[in-house]
């Protein structure tokens, strides 16, 4: 698998950077020729992503989010979201379906809508130093037909 | 997003539209939340038609929503959902809390 092309940004914690993070990683997408399904999975995994960075790993405070998103040569996308919040103590408990720290208003289905739209989600967290969150999903497009 | 309200039936539907993120949820929980207090429907029918995103947020609006219209003995349907967000709901199992009518099938009347 061999890295073809990146991209990085990064941006303020604001909630109404959702729909931009969301919108900007899945144009960076298309260029693998993913169907409208493909792109709608990676737009929802990346908007749960980001919205875990501003609601849980910032909370109240505010900070810099972090994406950088790689293209290899068989048609997989992998996506890195990286906060510097609070990180999350128990990871596994975390990424239970239903699990939410915060209650309320929140499913706890953040993680369970990255597992089921993406092939491969992997977390990396530190208490106190942050977490990042890595997606990955092999688009069917273009590629098959070149091999 | 615009709310209608059937006088007879006390059906309350509200039409959403556009994208659902947590970004936009907080407004429109606090918009139908003040209607339904307002109203005390029977039934509350959430409209998806004209979404075109939605993420773990919208179904925490469903979830909320329906708490709250169990506690006021009422009843939570949503409807016409397009085949893209179907998939959330039904990880969400949403249809445990109540009926939900895809685009495709006609929808809820
Ligand atoms: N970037 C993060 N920093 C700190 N904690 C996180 C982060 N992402 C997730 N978490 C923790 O993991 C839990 C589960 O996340 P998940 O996205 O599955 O659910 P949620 O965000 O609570 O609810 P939902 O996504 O359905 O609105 C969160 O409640 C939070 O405690
Ligand atoms: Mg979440």
């Amino acid at each position: 698998m061999k890295a073809i092309n990146s991209m990085s940004m990064s941006f303020e914690s604001r909630s109404v950077n959702e729909g931009f993070a969301r919108v900007t990683v899945s144009s960076f997408a298309a260029q693998l020729d993913p169907t409208l399904e493909e792109l709608s999975d990676v737009k929802t995994a990346v908007s749960e992503a980001v919205t875990n960075c501003i609601v849980h790993a910032y909370g109240n405070s505010s900070g810099k989010i972090y994406i950088y998103a790689c293209i290899y040569d068989n048609g997989t996308i992998r996506i890195r979201i990286k906060d510097r919040g609070c990180g999350i103590e128990d990871v596994k408990r975390a990424m239970q379906p239903l699990y939410s720290s915060l209650g309320g208003e929140r499913a706890g289905l953040g993680f369970a809508v990255m597992e089921s739209f993406m092939d491969k989600v992997k977390v990396r967290s530190t208490v106190g130093k942050g977490t990042s969150v890595t997606l990955e999903k092999r688009i069917s497009g273009k590629f098959e037909n070149e091999n | 997003m615009e709310i209608r309200f059937d006088q007879k039936s006390k059906a309350m539907r509200v039409m959403l539209d556009g994208e659902i993120d947590h970004h936009c949820a907080l407004d429109t929980r606090i918009e139908i939340d003040s209607q339904i207090k307002q109203l005390q429907p029977k039934r509350l029918i959430l409209d998806y038609g004209e979404v075109t995103f939605m993420d773990s947020s919208g179904i925490g609006l469903i979830m909320g929503r329906h708490r709250l219209m169990q506690s006021l003995g009422g009843t939570i349907e949503v409807a016409n959902v397009p085949d893209r967000l179907y998939k959330v709901i039904k990880l969400a199992g949403i249809e445990k809390l109540g009926k939900v009518s895809t685009a495709g099938n006609g929808g809820i009347k």
